[in-house]
């Protein structure tokens, strides 16, 4: 984080996207600053998934910014490392374990050309990192939803960008998996890296996250978990059918 | 008679090869990403082209009908992806709109064409079952380019077609043109239906596409071994259909080819170890008493609530057992449970939901909720 004139991780300004004529953002502003680890909650049809994939570039938004370490165009590429939500895969591809994790390597080995062995050692450590090391040529389509989710990591882990963006990394998984991912995350962001994920569960942010965005078609509220993430807040986003309150500590719903 | 000895049959056997291994090859990715329905719009679309190529040259010379059929294979596909972006038709109807409107329009053409006096379109019908004892030397050389080129593009791209094929919104994150690179796949998928088009016809060539990818993934793990044995799996067709043929009189060889495939498709589905319906329904039935955990931790979920200021208060597997259906296996799924954190052992020798079991089950029950019906 350089002092004086500081420059966002990823900055979004005006940022609008509509599918047809149904718009999913609106008017959304943003600042993610380096090395925080940022969870974007809201309903669902919120336009989360939307968000990040307008951040990389993937949804062409009908007006805005989209700026990357204060470079906007291309200037994303090689700077995010990107985990798809796990279901939108066709995990029945026929490719083993650590094929899918070579693939993060894929922007840096260029056109054409095949990765090679240095590319299979970053593949090897990185599901080592996720605790997948005994699977690597286990076919993809044999693997649980839970380690289906540590080979993204993984993939995103080889990557090695300043960046990271995780769209739903725990729906579906098992604890163990959760907690591995949250392990791997805090690593990541102690390395100095921003992690953003786009998260379902309240009730964890304050354990996993330290800012937050509450996004409902419309940026509501942006900034520290303990700033931002309150009961005003949260019934301004998830419009009053909130229950799960950060502060009551039950979490009943 | 012999493959060796008969110069028409060795040409069209080494024919029906390059269109096997071609199409086998192409195809594969064409079955991965969903797109079967593809080849089947393209080959057809290709009818009119065909028709309009010997309508404005007069040349029944192939490579000029074939570059009429890939034009109008290539605009079919545009049509398909005009209709999916400019309207609220989904793409497999637009496939079936592009197919059946080319069809057509080809089979109109063809039809105007043979009431004309003159006996110069006289061949040009077998276009659409195929005449494979039409090939002469230059057909097979411009089949044989043809596929080397395409062959040639999908081994150097082929990082990128696989990433593509398996993931392409990470492919497009990593700053791969994607749109690019899915529109020359379905491209060289057009070479690949040309190619067949005179030894298959317009109307069986969808299966020479479909069909081995299909027969191979149930023999491969890996994206590789896949193509490679579609490929062969597509040669042995094209070679086995067109001897069948030449041994039995008046036995078309493209529909042979055809028959060939399906036969290895149905022996492959059957029978491939793993996937095959056989090895499916062995490994159904020795697993059919083991539960899925996820019904086994909402009931434990659901009697947890019975105590709501006792969450740890453990409950008997009998009535875990009585909750479930008959003959489950449910000491199995308890400690399946409990090897993934969900549920424990309570000092009373009953079971309880852990907290993150509790937030699992509840999250389980959203989702049920947000994703119903």
């Amino acid at each position: 984080m350089a002092d004086g004139n500081r420059v966002w991780a990823l900055e979004v300004e005006d940022l609008t996207v509509a599918y047809g004529d149904q718009p999913v953002l609106w008017d959304v502003d943003l600042q993610v600053p380096t090395g925080v680890k940022m969870a974007i909650v809201g309903p669902n049809g919120a336009g989360k998934s939307t968000l990040v994939k307008a951040a990389m570039g993937l949804v062409k938004p009908v007006a805005g910014e989209v700026r990357i370490f204060g470079r906007s165009g291309d200037g994303a590429e090689g700077q995010i490392a990107y985990v798809p939500q796990r279901a939108t895969l066709l995990w029945d591809f026929p490719t083993d374990v650590i094929d899918v994790v070579t693939m993060g390597t894929y922007g840096r080995v260029g056109w054409i050309r095949r990765s090679g062995a240095k590319e299979r050692k970053q593949a090897e450590a990185a599901l080592e990192q996720v605790g997948m090391a005994e699977f690597t040529r286990r076919p993809i389509a044999e693997l649980s939803g839970g380690q289906q989710q540590r080979v993204l990591l993984a993939r995103a882990l080889v990557q090695d960008a300043p960046i990271c963006i995780l769209d739903e990394p725990f729906q579906g998984v098992d604890a163990p998996t959760e907690r591995a991912i949250i392990e791997v995350l805090d690593g990541l962001a102690s390395a100095g890296k921003t992690i953003i994920v786009v998260h379902h569960d309240l009730q964890t942010i304050p354990e996993y996250f330290d800012s937050v965005l509450l996004l409902n078609v419309r940026a509501i509220d942006s900034g520290a978990v303990a700033d931002v993430f309150t009961e005003e807040n949260l019934r301004l986003t998830f419009g009053g059918r909130v229950g799960v309150l950060a502060t009551s500590g039950t979490g009943e719903v | 008679m012999d493959l060796f000895g008969d110069y028409t049959l060795r040409l069209v056997a080494l024919g029906s090869a390059i269109l096997g291994a071609t199409s086998g090859a192409l195809g594969s990715f064409a079955y991965l990403r969903r797109q079967s329905l593809l080849g089947d719009a393209v080959s057809h679309a290709a009818l009119p082209g065909i028709v309009l190529a010997f309508m404005l040259t007069g040349s029944k010379v192939p490579l000029v009908l074939m570059l009429g059929a890939g034009l109008a294979g290539w605009i079919g596909t545009l049509a398909v992806r005009l209709v999916v972006r400019r309207s609220r038709v989904p793409y497999d109807s637009a496939l079936g709109i592009v197919l059946a409107v080319f069809f057509g329009v080809g089979l109109v053409l063809l039809t105007h064409l043979q009431k004309q006096p003159e006996s110069a379109q006289a061949g040009l019908e077998s276009f659409l079952f195929g005449q494979a004892a039409s090939l002469l030397k230059r057909d097979v050389v411009a089949m044989a380019v043809l596929g080397a080129a395409a062959l040639t593009i999908l081994v150097l791209l082929w990082k990128e077609f696989k990433i593509l094929s398996f993931d392409s919104d990470f492919a497009a994150s990593i700053g791969l043109p994607v749109r690019r690179l899915d529109g020359l796949l379905t491209l060289l998928l057009v070479v690949a239906i040309i190619i067949g088009l005179q030894t298959v016809g317009v109307v069986l060539m969808s299966a020479m596409i479909v069909a081995p990818g299909a027969a191979a993934r149930q023999w491969s793990r890996r994206l590789a071994p896949m193509v490679v044995t579609a490929a062969l799996i597509g040669v042995t067709s094209g070679v086995a259909g067109s001897l069948l043929s030449s041994y039995v009189p008046r036995l078309p060889t493209g529909p042979t080819i055809v028959l060939v495939l399906s036969v290895i498709v149905v022996v492959s589905l059957l029978l491939a170890p793993g996937r095959g319906l056989l090895w499916r329904s062995l490994k159904i039935a020795s697993l059919r008493t083991v539960p899925d955990l996820d019904p086994v931790l909402m009931h434990l979920y659901a009697l947890s609530h019975q105590h709501p200021d006792d969450p740890d208060h453990g409950h008997p597997v009998a009535v875990i057992r009585t909750m479930s259906l008959p003959g489950a296996n449910i000491d199995a799924a308890l400690e399946g449970l409990a090897s993934r954190g969900l549920a424990e052992r309570t000092p009373g020798g009953g079971w309880a939901p852990t907290a993150i079991g509790r937030r699992e089950a509840q999250r389980i029950i959203d989702r049920e909720a947000g994703e119903g019906p």
